[in-house]
């Protein structure tokens, strides 16, 4: 496209053809990349339903362990679930309290270092999570854990028996809460930063102090971003392989107790896991888990979408 | 922080002392037109400089800002006015490195002095700014009871509502908006979003007003409707106004503030304040009659 001549005021004729092509080769290359997005998601499901259906048609007899397809399912999708809230429920506060220390709170100096050690998170390679969440967390977790089912045993979640190992659902989780923490607090960074000076100062001079600022401005301003981050940060932990199949020691049940070895895995982890001695049937098996997982995640942006679009109808922000 | 028994002080003093002398002195109103309205405060500058880091903005500003008046600042643009203004409820030092010099007297209680809280001073001496920006979150009630919801914080939703209504029917927006309080503010005009904005900033009972180039963003007639507006509010609070515009610095004000600059990059000066009609009409100073004459800037 030869932009140059968009605006030559010799030649009106010439520069409107060029604009009218060059507006139709942009929409022709943009609806073509929407298009591909939806053939490669629609061949990803179309795969998924196609290579799960011989497991969800085969009679329970063939399936492994003679169980029943749901029966089989359900633990994964329940630690999978788990897991993933536990991540959110610890990232989503710290990530947005780091978001605003470094767009609100901090010194200049101090917060361009803080936010890039924060993005230096994300370039970790989950391996090396799992690595470090089997070898450092988990133990150091060990004590914790140990007092919590002392003296909160009486809440479900810290029931324990503690694990000696630390190789529990709690470390998992805290291992994918950091995991996520960059890309959420990072998107709500972005966010914070573009309050409107306006809208902070308004503020200010009613005469606000500096968290009451953020409370009254920030943070509404931020929230469908927050929203939005977060569930780019669920979507990972969802999906999240690695870490997960090294850190927890699984055995299949179902149990909100998270600090105890008996974990339920995960359906990213259980693929890993299984997919390389697996053949025949059980490979059907396996890919029927994955389009649950590809359902869960699908579920989960609509929700996102849902959340932030009434949010933007109500006339919020 | 006794600032009820200075300001007595304050009165007789100025009482005593009968109309100064002092170049930057506007001629003060009487003692009796003073007691109708005596509860707004007044403001003085002595010796203010101020910076943006290593850059001086404004110098050596001394003027007397007197209560229950309006006062406008006019001048060419970038000559110091929003930075004088800024300085008078301590929002200049948001800005990183900027800083003053010198003293601002609330009713003779110095804000800058160390022991004076920002937040407080702001509470007492309110802002509206050039553009219209009511919280977009919040509905039109709630951008009004925005400022009470932060200084007092165990108010009575009866109550609340009292001063709700008072404020937006001080800011001659009531009529308007008394039957959708609840919608958000984004929905009214620029002109309205602009009272909405002066409610917001007079719902805390402030002492005094500062308005940065409130109507530069407004059509004409939103622009009277605020002019009639500030008129009112001059009965409860101090006013200073910042404006460009000089048509609305003459028919709006009491007092006329100019602010001058001997060349780019020359730190802004007050050098001439006075009653709107002198100024206008006979001032003292050259620059001032170049300026409002329409022969410069
Ligand atoms: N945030 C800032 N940082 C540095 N200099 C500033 C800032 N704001 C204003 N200034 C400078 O201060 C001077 C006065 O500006 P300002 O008070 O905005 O003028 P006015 O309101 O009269 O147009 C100008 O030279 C301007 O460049
Ligand atoms: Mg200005």
């Amino acid at each position: 496209m030869n932009a140059g001549t968009l605006s030559t005021p010799e030649e009106p004729k010439a520069g409107k053809a060029h604009t009218r092509f060059g507006d139709r080769a942009f929409s022709g290359l943009a609806t073509a990349a929407g298009l591909t997005i939806l053939v490669v998601l629609a061949g990803v499901a179309i795969f998924l339903l196609s290579e799960a259906w011989p497991a969800i048609t085969a009679p329970v007899a063939d399936l492994p362990n003679g169980e029943n397809l749901v029966k089989y399912i359900w633990p994964l999708v329940f630690g999978t679930l788990i897991s993933s809230a536990i991540a959110i429920v610890i990232a989503v506060p710290m990530a947005v309290a780091v978001a605003l220390f470094t767009s609100h709170l901090a010194p200049k100096a101090i917060s361009m270092s803080v936010s890039y050690l924060v993005d230096l998170l994300a370039a970790i390679p989950s391996i090396i999570y799992g690595i470090w969440g089997i070898a450092v967390l988990g133990p150091a977790s060990v004590p914790v854990t140990q007092w919590l089912a002392d003296n909160l045993g009486f809440i479900p979640l810290f029931e324990g028996p503690a694990s000696t190992t630390g190789r529990t659902m709690l470390v998992a989780g805290m291992v994918l809460a950091l995991m996520i923490l960059p890309i959420v607090s990072a998107v709500a960074r972005e966010v914070f930063q573009q309050t409107p000076k306006g809208l902070q100062e308004s503020a200010l001079a009613l005469g606000a102090t500096r968290w009451e600022m953020i409370r009254m401005v920030v943070l509404p301003f931020g929230r469908s971003a927050v929203v939005a981050g977060s569930m780019l940060g669920l979507g990972r932990a969802l999906g999240e392989t690695m870490a997960v199949t090294i850190i927890l020691s699984v055995s299949g049940i179902v149990t909100f107790n998270l600090i105890s070895s008996e974990n339920p895995s995960t359906i990213a982890a259980n693929i890993a896991l299984q997919f390389p001695e697996s053949s025949g049937l059980d490979v059907n098996v396996l890919i029927a888990t994955g389009l649950v997982l590809f359902a869960i995640t699908l579920a989960v942006n609509m929700v996102a979408r849902a959340i932030i679009s009434r949010r933007e109808a109500s006339g919020e922000r | 922080m006794n600032l009820t028994n200075t300001k007595k002080e304050i009165e007789m003093a100025d009482v005593e002392a009968g109309s100064s002398d002092a170049i930057l002195e506007p001629p003060k109103p009487s003692a009796e037109a003073r007691q109708v309205h005596a509860q707004a405060k007044r403001i003085d500058a002595e010796k203010l400089n101020i910076y943006y880091g290593d850059f001086l903005a404004v110098r050596d500003v001394t003027v007397s800002i007197q209560p229950n008046k309006v006062t406008a600042l006019i001048g060419s643009s970038g000559c110091g006015k929003s930075t004088f203004l800024r300085s008078l409820n301590r929002m200049h030092e948001l800005i990183d490195g900027a800083h003053v010099e010198g003293k601002v007297l609330l009713d003779g209680t110095d804000i800058y002095a160390p022991s004076m809280d920002p937040v407080l001073v702001r509470q007492q001496i309110g802002m509206v700014f050039q553009q219209p920006n009511p919280f977009p979150t919040m509905s039109i009630y709630e951008n009004t009871a925005a400022g009470l919801r932060l200084n007092r914080k165990k108010m009575k939703k009866v109550e609340m509502d009292t001063i709700v209504e008072k404020s937006l029917r001080g800011a001659h927006l009531w009529e308007e908006v008394k039957d959708r309080l609840n919608k958000p503010a984004s929905g009214l005009s620029g002109g309205q979003q602009q009272r909405l904005c002066i409610a917001r900033a007079t719902a805390i009972e402030p002492e005094v007003l500062l308005m940065d180039e409130p109507c530069s963003a407004l059509d004409p007639i939103a622009t009277l409707a605020i002019e009639d507006l500030i008129n009112e509010l001059k009965k409860r609070f101090t006013i200073v106004i910042v404006t460009h515009n000089m048509q609305q610095a003459a028919r709006a004000s009491d007092y006329t503030g100019f602010f001058n600059i001997e060349k780019s990059g020359d730190p802004g000066v007050l050098i001439e304040i006075d009653d709107t009609e002198k100024i206008f009409s006979n001032p003292s100073l050259k620059e001032t009659e170049d300026y409002v004459s329409g022969r410069f800037g």
